[in-house]
């Protein structure tokens, strides 16, 4: 069933696709016939095959070789900390976390708290004791933003402060940000959390400055407005991992280029696309339409049992 | 007189007849006379009696505005204060920390604000069914409740701006929402709506004024100097000649078609805030009928509540009558039904089937912690205006100002049960929170804003009837009979 529907959306992609090239089609013949020769000289220019090849690899893993004039330039130098609003170029944010391996030990948490200059009881990312089905064991759930493809949150913002990004990535100016909270009522995962201006947090905002948000993909200490997991972009330019990979102990989370195929949590490496298939992966609430970027693999042949948290969390006000 | 005249003529000689009909035709032409004057004496006496029940119904409508009392003058004092405290009340919550002065949390993020915010919106919907769908429909007696049901829209549609904004984080941003618009956002679809339902509200609310603007300034030359001029600039040089009216007719026609389509858009778009996110809680189709019926039904209540306070307490009996809460209890009951069947597809549908997705949120309405307040709200909101007011007994004054006081106090309750409820039911469970995060029941500040923003309502009401006439006279005038282009003059000043 499922399969047939994704067939079919392919089907149907591909037929958007080809009907949009006939329409650029059609739009550039009548620039030609119209503008003359001024376009044809233009098109000519950027046709010409350069006879330089390059050999580069594609989104299903193949290494093609392919005319370097083919090659799409981009800014070679990169800094996301001059426009929050575009993405790190060439880059598809993606992650895989495997609820078998999860055991609630929350360094993830805490490491996250650490990355992004947030006390508790903010979490950007957080561990759930979920139960599907009532005879089947619970099983710990890691949940941060989706960084979804179609995300609900974005839509509904006033005044575009939170976006998405060319690298997949949704995140928020919090320059821009009005504080109405629409999108955290939009985003059905409850990704989101507000900064309210809790006096500690504003403290040790204070205190610590912007000097370890090196993501740069907004200001999580700007009061009265929203902020939530960036999926550590500033890191994944530079190649290094979000501090929820490093941190955990038991290499749940794996995080990667959708582009190269391939997902790490630092220890090993898969690719993306075998991973997917062979461990069933699912998407939460994929029902919805959001098309997440962030995979689960189930939480099957789990190596140790199922134990309840030990202690009660953010108990704090 | 013709008759007379044949019958006379018969049966006498042509002398006799020749004299008396000299005779009989200089009597004809003196009776004639006569009739005529006795005619023009009875149109005159009749203009004059006419002018004179005018003069006395112009009167008694002025007469709020001619003395306010001591009773009246405490009554502005304690909405004055009440507004101040709420003043207050935002200056501590912009300056402290709002972690600290409201209850809002991640997972409540809509509060008192939002739901005030809807009620408010929903009551502003009064205008367009009070005043333009009754004028349109030709319900005679909708004349003396015009005025009344657009002050209260235009009032409460100014304060749901300000929820709005008390509900913001960053309110010195609200200027963003014009400079960086996204037509995708259905808050922009509602910044559109609203703004232009308030434009056309405050039209339909003013231009009918303008006649009555004018008797202010020509009758209330008692006031001070300042009240004066503003009677004098804001009447716009009216003079009531037939083109002025032509223009005023025409310009109101129009209004009233184009407000009923404005205000059922502003609170579907109202209803979009909700129904187009993910939440199961909000996710329906039935959203915008069901909150523009609920809306209605709400216009109804205050309608009742606003007409027997106001005839109470500036005596105007005589047209705020018995008869209108005749009217309007019928209609409460009627919008009432409209509620409760668009409130059956709300509730019953999604509970028949009883989702996972919708089970969590349906239990807490029907059988949990929000139960107590759910059904109190159906009973009061719903159930008793839907089937009390049936009865004529009910349909007198006091016991329908009762009930429908109840309905609208249930009305807030309502939204309040639309937001946040709705919040706190999100589909990955709420775990690892502190106490605060997981239930949400309004801090003092909030409170104290919100109640402040009735006493504002309260106020813009109470203030305007105390300077405008809060029955349109010229209605009221022109349903009696009068004719409008006679009696609404500019009398000079001998006459007065």
């Amino acid at each position: 069933m499922k399969t047939e529907n994704e067939n079919n959306e392919n089907s149907m992609n591909e037929k958007a696709d080809s009907r949009r090239g006939f329409l650029k089609l059609g739009l550039l013949t009548g620039g030609v016939a119209l503008a003359g020769t001024g376009i044809t000289q233009l098109l000519g220019e950027t046709s010409e095959n350069s006879g330089e090849k390059v050999k580069a690899l594609t989104a299903d893993g193949k290494l093609i070789e392919v005319d370097s004039s083919h090659i799409k330039k981009t800014s070679g130098n990169h800094s996301p900390e001059n426009n929050i609003r575009e993405g790190v170029p060439g880059k598809k944010f993606v992650m895989v976390i495997d609820l078998a391996r999860c055991a609630n030990k929350r360094a993830c948490v805490e490491g996250c708290q650490e990355m992004h200059n947030v006390l508790p009881p903010i979490e950007y990312i957080k561990v759930k004791k979920m139960q599907d089905v009532e005879l089947a064991t619970p099983y710990w759930f890691p949940t941060l933003c989706y960084q979804c493809d179609n995300p609900p949150c974005t839509k509904v913002c006033p005044v575009d402060a939170t976006f998405k990004r060319s690298d997949g990535i949704v995140a928020i100016d919090n320059e821009r940000c009005i504080g109405c909270k629409f999108c955290m009522a939009a985003c059905p995962y409850s990704a989101r959390t507000f900064n309210f201006g809790r006096p500690k947090q504003v403290e040790y905002s204070k205190e610590h400055g912007d000097e370890k948000n090196i993501c740069h993909t907004g200001d999580s200490s700007a009061v009265g407005t929203v902020s939530k997991c960036d999926f550590c972009p500033g890191e994944g330019a530079k190649g290094k991992l979000p501090a929820c990979v490093k941190k955990c102990p038991n290499g749940v989370i794996f995080y990667g280029d959708e582009n190269e195929d391939t997902v790490t949590n630092g220890e090993e490496i898969f690719q993306l696309s075998t991973l997917l298939t062979e461990r069933a992966a699912y998407r939460q609430f994929d029902i919805l339409g959001t098309k997440p970027r962030v995979y689960y693999l189930p939480p099957d042949k789990r190596g140790f049992p199922f134990e309840e948290a030990k202690e009660k969390i953010n108990t704090e006000e | 007189m013709e008759k007379l005249k044949t019958e006379s003529g018969n049966g006498e000689t042509e002398i006799q007849n020749n004299i008396s009909e000299n005779g009989q035709k200089e009597k004809y032409k003196l009776m004639e006379k006569e009739l005529m004057l006795y005619n023009e004496k009875q149109k005159i006496e009749t203009e004059k009696r006419q002018m004179e029940k005018y003069r006395l119904m112009e009167e008694e409508l002025l007469h709020p505005i001619q003395k306010i009392g001591l009773a009246g003058k405490v009554w502005i004092g304690f909405l004055v204060v009440i507004c101040l405290a709420g003043l207050y009340a935002y200056y501590i919550q912009e300056t402290k920390s709002k972690y600290e002065t409201i209850s809002l949390r991640d997972y409540t993020m809509w509060g008192v604000y939002i739901s005030t915010f809807v009620f408010y919106v929903a009551l502003s919907l009064i205008g367009a069914l009070m005043s333009a769908t009754l004028k349109l429909i030709k319900f005679e007696w909708y004349r003396p409740l015009s005025r009344i049901a657009e002050i209260i829209a235009v009032a409460s549609i100014m304060l749901a701006g300000v929820c709005i904004v008390a509900a913001m984080g960053r309110p010195e941003r609200l200027y963003y929402l014009f400079i960086y618009g996204r037509i995708q956002s259905p808050i922009v679809w509602d910044v559109i709506v609203i703004l232009t339902y308030i434009t056309a509200s405050f039209l339909l609310l003013f231009i009918p004024l303008l006649p009555g603007i004018a008797i202010c300034r020509d009758r209330l030359t008692n006031k001070p100097a300042w009240q004066k001029l503003m009677y004098r600039k804001l009447s716009f040089g009216w003079k009531g000649s037939p083109e002025q009216w032509k223009i005023v007719k025409k310009s109101l026609k129009i209004l009233a078609i184009l407000v009923i389509p404005l205000g059922v858009s502003i609170h579907t778009v109202t209803a979009w805030l909700f129904a187009s996110t993910l939440r199961p809680e909000w996710d329906s189709t039935n959203f915008g009928p069901y909150f523009v019926s609920g809306a209605f039904s709400l216009g109804a209540a205050a309608m009742i509540v606003a007409v027997y306070v106001l005839r109470k307490a500036y005596k105007l009996e005589k047209y705020l009558t018995d008869k209108h809460f005749d009217f309007l209890g019928k209609m409460l009951v009627f919008l009432s039904l409209c509620y409760l069947y668009f409130n059956i597809n709300e509730y019953l549908v999604p509970s028949y089937k009883m989702s996972t997705m919708h089970a969590n949120h349906l239990l807490d309405l029907f059988s949990g912690e929000t139960a107590p307040t759910y059904w109190l709200v159906i009973l009061f909101g719903i159930a008793i205006p839907a089937v009390l007011p049936m009865l004529p007994v009910m349909r007198t004054p006091l016991p329908l100002t009762i009930i429908a006081g109840f309905a609208v106090i249930a009305a807030w309750f309502k939204r309040y049960l639309i937001v946040i409820p709705g919040l706190s039911h999100p589909f990955l469970p709420i775990q690892d929170v502190p106490q605060s995060w997981m239930h949400y029941s309004p801090s003092i500040v909030e409170m104290t804003i919100v109640v402040a923003t009735f006493a504002a309502l309260l106020l813009i009401i109470t203030v305007f009837s105390r300077l405008f006439p809060i029955i349109s006279i010229w209605e009221v005038a022109e349903g009696d009979g009068f004719n409008i282009l006679k009696i609404n003059k500019p009398v000079k000043k001998e006459q007065v």
